[in-house]
């Protein structure tokens, strides 16, 4: 027994004694993510936690700019959009090669939108492609030379290019699709500034620098994503120094790490809209007035301060600030004033209504749904609407708000996170999207002028005009108050010290390219 | 003996089958469906309609089950829909990491729980006894997550001793001592509970047994305590403790979900969690049957192994 126990001494002594791994190696990054990645198949994924890791994998024909949500050159170093706004042409940059050493050129590219839209591609089986409906309005692709790509549309779609910068729209190697098949997702192959070089399921993906990238190499040596789930934990591998780069931090974690000399907290309002979804078909909701009596009711920057923490930012209307070129920054927020409210419901005669809440549990995007509910029903209580919450887990959820709300309650919590001022408008607010027409407006909000305005926008492939077109509609959706505009999430992550070059982008996206580590 | 094993083998068949229908059914009756998980923001009716018939998942249900029956016999347990990957890979691959951890956890609470059981009874209201009695009260109601989190902060955190999570390290891991580093907060964290349930249970059985008639004789008769207690009473309490930690294996399996959650240890348990989350029905399939196939089987060994201990079961 006590030679039992003294082996058992030795090995304990043993292990605590090696201290080395708390420290990670100099020059490789390694970056707490918060979910396991589902495939390094861009075609197929959906979730920012994949585009993380994609988005230093691969390049598309354009990126955005950094900092912004405006397109720039990326693999295509110039393009022409026709008079009609049908015929995309794109110039590709000289010899670039994929990672497994195959050539990109316009037969690649073509390739990659044939293998997602083309039923009848030989590699269509490799999908399913979920948000192949970005290109939906892509009638064919053509490759008239090695360096010349050509887009025929069916009809004009000005977030095209926005959609090309989107990760669905990566160019992957043909090779490597057809040499994996289905497989693909887990033997990637790409231009971008990192290669691939291991995935241990459930432990980690590790990229290693890509020496020959067109726009510079990478100065880290390599970067390994480690999926930790649980966010408790993530803080407790960034304090204990196992990970070099946090997403997503609790709200109350960030003062710990602000306070902290070993970290840098890093802030980025991106395009993300958190707001409620009103029933402007039936109930009192109907009434306008009442609507505009929710907005004034709330108070948001309450919400934003202490329910969220300080992660979020008042919105003021549909379209997040993000999208600076198409923000109509004149556009305030409703102010809150109970007063006001409170005379708006009595001239509609709807005081003392009494109102069914959809709330959820938690979801993509959906911040603190539960708690937010909870704020709501209380401001709301205060001007007299006796709002009953019915809470739900977001898959259920989804299957009861996205069918519309006619019948079933009067306001439902909702959050967008998009790539182009087109997307969330067009799919939520258009009389054409009303839920049995397949899109999104589960209020049945109807403007005919905002259905022009929404129209006219996706046409019109000149920037400044579809901003101002943009503009007038954010006037108009935030005095109709077909939603009660709530907040924009602000993305956050913690980094050590020894972490240099690190910036958030508006996108969400994580760009590694310019970072460095001591 | 063989026969008796054999048996019960294949009373597993029906259990296994029973459960696959059950799954199924529940998969199908909560709501949601894949198709909308994946899409998130973008499931509008026509992208989810789309994605579900190149799921497969438009067919009937009952020709779904049979369709996974039909592949399962022939070896293929599907593909995962969210993980884009074969699930007979995903599934054992994260079963191998949460034998490694229960079994870790079994051994642990097998040993310090019958240790303490014994040193318990053997002075029963002495000091030890009391002792134990009040650690076991605690053990048994301490939630592991957050105990889980104490330990990371305190030695991972503060003393900076062992990681706080993962299995391996990631840059120059591998290897028994590293799996060891890993193993430790998580086993320990995991067998709290199930220690201080065999402690409890075996002071019981060892008093019940202390006190018959037979270890008055081996007293009587000169025999040294030393012996008394391990020869004769311990052995014969062993065989009403031996179905308990077959219990608590198959609890042990089903804690190891918060713990795998807690530890980031790539478990099974995780995957479910996340399978069912995402409502991808084969992975929940494959992983429901792969543990279940194993708590049966632990069961089995257990029963087993009291067959031996106790020869009036032969």
């Amino acid at each position: 027994m006590k030679r039992l126990l003294a082996a058992a001494f030795a090995a304990l002594s043993l292990m605590f004694s090696q201290t080395a791994f708390s420290q990670t190696p100099p020059n490789v990054l390694v970056v707490g993510q918060i979910a396991e990645p589902k495939s390094m198949d861009p075609a197929t994924v959906t979730a920012v936690n994949d585009f993380r890791i994609l988005m230093n994998l691969y390049d598309g024909l354009v990126r955005y700019k950094s900092g912004t949500l405006e397109v720039e050159p990326a693999l295509a170093t110039e393009w022409e959009i026709s008079e009609d706004g049908k015929t995309y042409t794109f110039k590709l940059r000289d010899g670039i090669k994929f990672h497994d050493g195959a050539a990109l050129d316009a037969e690649a590219v073509k390739f990659n939108f044939d293998r997602m839209l083309d039923e009848n591609n030989p590699y269509h089986d490799t999908g399913p492609f979920p948000l192949s409906f970005f290109f939906s309005a892509v009638d064919s692709v053509e490759a008239p030379d090695a360096q010349t790509v050509v887009f025929n549309l069916k009809e004009p779609y000005a977030p095209f290019l926005s959609n090309l910068a989107y990760p669905t729209g990566l160019i992957v190697s043909p090779e490597a699709v057809k040499k994996h098949g289905k497989e693909f997702g887990r033997h990637p192959s790409g231009t971008g500034p990192f290669k691939f070089a291991e995935w241990e399921s459930n432990s980690k993906v590790v990229v290693e620098a890509n020496a020959d990238y067109w726009d510079g190499a990478p100065s880290l040596q390599a970067v390994v994503f480690r999926p930790i789930t649980d966010a408790n934990t993530r803080v407790a591998e960034m304090l204990s120094g196992g990970i070099d780069v946090m997403v997503e931090v609790p709200p109350d974690n960030l003062a710990t790490f602000a306070s902290d000399a070993n970290s840098k907290v890093y802030e980025q309002a991106g395009p993300h809209l958190w707001f409620l979804i009103l029933n402007a078909k039936e109930g009192p909701m109907a009434d306008k007035r009442v609507r505009q009596a929710v907005n004034y009711a709330i108070d948001k920057k309450a919400l934003v301060d202490n329910v969220l923490q300080g992660t979020a930012e008042v919105a003021a209307g549909p379209t997040p600030p993000a999208f600076a070129w198409a923000y109509n920054d004149k556009l305030q927020p409703y102010p809150h004033d109970p007063d006001k409210a409170k005379a708006l419901l009595k001239d509609a005669g709807a005081d003392g209504a009494e109102l069914t809440f959809y709330v959820t549990e938690g979801g993509s995007g959906m911040l603190d749904p539960v708690a937010m509910g909870a704020a709501i029903q209380a401001d709301l209580a205060k001007v007299g609407l006796d709002a009953k919450i019915e809470t739900y887990e977001w898959n259920t959820f989804l299957g009861k708000v996205n069918p519309g709300l006619e019948g079933k309650a009067d306001m439902a919590e909702m959050a967008w996170m998009t790539n182009d001022p087109d997307t969330l408008p067009y799919l939520a607010l258009r009389t054409g999207a009303f839920p049995d027409e397949g899109g999104f407006n589960s209020g049945y909000y109807s403007n005919p002028e905002v259905d022009k305005l929404l129209e006219e926008a996706r046409r019109e492939t000149d920037q400044a005009k579809r901003a101002v077109l943009y503009k007038k509609m954010q006037e108009i959706v935030r005095d109709d108050a077909p939603w009660a505009f709530i907040a924009n999430w602000k993305q956050n992550a913690v980094t050590s010290a020894r972490v240099e070059g690190f910036e958030l982008q508006p996108s969400f996206f994580l760009l590694l390219h310019d970072v460095k580590k001591n | 003996m063989w026969i008796y094993i054999g048996k019960r083998l294949i009373a597993t068949v029906p259990i296994l089958l029973g459960l696959s229908v059950i799954v199924f059914g529940m998969m199908a009756l909560i709501p949601g469906d894949p198709a909308t998980a994946i899409l998130g923001s973008y499931a509008t009716p026509e992208n989810v309609e789309r994605l579900n018939s190149q799921l497969g998942l438009d067919k009937p249900l009952v020709e779904q089950y049979f369709i996974w029956l039909g592949n399962l016999l022939q070896g293929d347990m599907g593909r995962s829909y969210a993980l884009n990957r074969p699930v007979a890979d995903e599934v054992f691959e994260r079963f191998g990491a949460t034998l490694v951890l229960a079994g870790a956890s079994l051994i642990l609470c097998s040993i310090f729980g019958l240790i303490a059981g014994i040193a318990a009874a053997v002075r029963q209201f002495g000091w030890t006894d009391r002792i134990v009695t009040f650690l076991v009260l605690i053990g048994i109601s301490t939630p592991s997550f957050w105990l889980g989190l104490l330990l990371i902060m305190l030695f991972a955190v503060e003393l900076q001793w062992l990681p706080a999570s993962g299995m391996f390290a990631i840059y120059g891991g591998g290897g028994p001592l590293d799996l060891l580093r890993h193993l430790a907060m998580p086993a320990v964290t995991l067998a709290v509970v199930a220690t201080a349930v065999i402690a409890r249970l075996t002071r019981a059985a060892m008093l019940e047994v202390l006190r018959q008639d037979y270890i008055r004789t081996a007293r009587a008769k000169g025999v040294s305590e030393r012996r008394v207690i391990y020869r004769h009473a311990f052995k014969a309490a062993l065989v009403s403790v031996i179905p308990v930690i077959g219990i608590q294996a198959g609890f042990v399996l089903g804690g190891a979900v918060y713990i795998e959650t807690v530890f980031q240890w790539p478990g099974i348990g995780r995957m479910l969690v996340n399978a069912i989350s995402t409502r991808d029905l084969l992975l929940v399939q494959g992983g429901v049957l792969v543990v279940a196939a194993s708590y049966v089987f632990f069961n089995l060994i257990a029963d087993v192994a009291q067959t031996i201990v106790d020869p009036r079961l032969r």
